[in-house]
């Protein structure tokens, strides 16, 4: 074993200390340690996109990021998005457009979806797809998905238009 | 999938990095984006007793495009590129090819540096790095020295790099004319099952100088002089291709995996440098 760091983090807006082994994987830290059960382990090798959060601004799998890197940092999970009281857009169009079948994946999905539409708040479809080609639904619910995440981005749009 | 145990170091500048490096040679290994090394680690393929953590050494980032010449620091995220308003004008292929490499959430980890650094036949970066004629900046105990990438991969993950030295820049002159980075792949996230990296220069209908390079067809990154040559004083016809084609297939060496046996593999490279040398031609 080798010897405990401290550790500071930002998650979901809420400051967390602790002690942990440098090697402790940052999935494990959010699941095992602060209860944040949100981002799942899937293929635990950096493919399946199950394990999304966003750290320092940053769509990365939690499962190949070490608590000691992310040290310091910011990190946004599906729990910081949205709550079953106040849903986020993008859940709620995930739920209208039927975005989720088993739901394994609709966490890391939705994560990785709020980057995507934050960095590009209109995309086509084909950008859609492209941008969200690190997350794999096994129950293959691909059509659904993206058609939820183009209609929250309509939606989004339509509110901002609104606001201004 | 729990990695070996290992002290963590998070030095702020490069001294910092040599010297944990001089102190423990090849027990400690330097740690970019972490996409590569990290999953080597958590099975336990790879054991690194000490890790330095690169994130907060100053002077490892920054895009620049001066005097005719790119330079990207080690610590350059394939997104980065991708996001580089000059890079993608002073050398488009650099994009073109990183758009290809992993997903959207590796490539917000994965470093220019560590891509070429690393090795491994499958990365994308080396076979693109060959095409461009680049040097890599080495720097370790006794100074900065400067390996050009065409003599830097002796085999898979043996490079020219020694075990106290950090790859911490890339750099190559602005390419000239066409270009095209074509890859193959059975998945999104997988390695190239053949991959191109084309330049081509062209000059009243003529090809006047042709770079090919080719990914995961050998133990290192394949830099085909012969295939450019081929298409040199020509005019690219399907037949002047063919015949790159051919010399391209006498300097691959690739190995039968889950890909493919090596004959699909031929293949599949031939069909790819077609495809990326027309393309590459209807750019320039």
């Amino acid at each position: 074993m080798s010897k405990k760091m401290h550790i500071q983090l930002t998650v979901n807006g809420e400051a967390q200390e602790f002690l942990a082994e440098p090697r402790e994987l940052l999935i494990h830290t959010l699941r095992e340690r602060l209860n944040i059960t949100g981002p799942h382990i899937g293929c635990e090798t950096s493919h399946c996109g199950a394990c999304t959060v966003t750290l320092n601004g940053k769509s990365v799998k939690s499962c190949t990021v070490f608590v000691a890197q992310a040290d310091g940092a910011e990190i946004t999970t599906i729990e910081g998005l949205g709550n079953p009281d106040k849903l986020h857009v993008l859940q709620e169009a995930f739920k209208e457009h039927h975005g989720l079948q088993c739901g394994f994946c609709t966490p890391g999905m939705i994560t990785r979806a709020s980057k995507l539409l934050e960095e590009n708040p209109s995309p086509t479809e084909e950008e859609v797809r492209f941008g969200m080609a690190g997350n794999i639904c096994r129950c293959t619910g691909y059509q659904n998905i993206v058609k939820s995440i183009l209609a929250a981005a309509a939606e989004m749009s339509a509110s901002k238009e609104a606001a201004e | 999938m729990i990695p070996a145990a290992f002290e963590y170091y998070r030095p702020k500048d490069m001294e910092g990095v040599l010297a944990v490096l001089t102190e423990h040679g090849d027990d400690a290994r330097v740690l970019a984006g972490g996409h590569s090394l990290i999953p080597m680690m958590k099975l336990r393929m790879a054991e690194v007793p000490h890790l330095i953590d690169l994130q907060d050494v100053a002077g490892l980032g920054g895009i620049s495009v001066s005097d005719g010449t790119v330079r990207l620091g080690a610590m350059v995220t394939q997104s980065d590129i991708i996001a580089d308003a000059v890079l993608a004008d002073a050398a488009p292929i650099m994009r073109e090819a990183s758009l290809q490499i992993a997903d959207p959430q590796v490539r917000y980890m994965g470093t220019v540096g560590g891509n070429v650094a690393n090795g491994d036949p499958g990365n994308d970066m080396p076979g693109l790095m060959q095409c461009l004629d680049a040097t890599f900046t080495l720097i370790g105990p006794d100074g900065e020295r400067e390996v050009a990438a065409r003599d830097f991969y002796e085999s898979a993950y043996m490079t020219a790099r020694e075990d106290d030295e950090v790859l911490t820049a890339v750099s190559f002159k602005v390419p000239e004319g066409g270009y095209a980075y074509q890859k193959q792949k059975r998945k999104i996230g997988d390695y190239a099952t053949a991959a191109a990296a084309v330049q081509i220069v062209k000059e009243g209908g003529t090809c006047a100088r042709a770079s090919i390079a080719m990914t995961n067809l050998s133990d290192t990154p394949v830099y085909s002089e012969a295939a450019g040559a081929a298409l040199v004083g020509t005019s690219v016809t399907d037949s002047d291709i063919d015949a790159a084609v051919q010399a391209m297939l006498g300097d691959i060496d690739p190995a039968e995996d889950n890909r493919g046996p090596v004959e699909f593999k031929r293949h599949a490279a031939a069909v790819i440098l077609r495809r990326a040398i027309a393309r590459a031609w209807s750019r320039a």
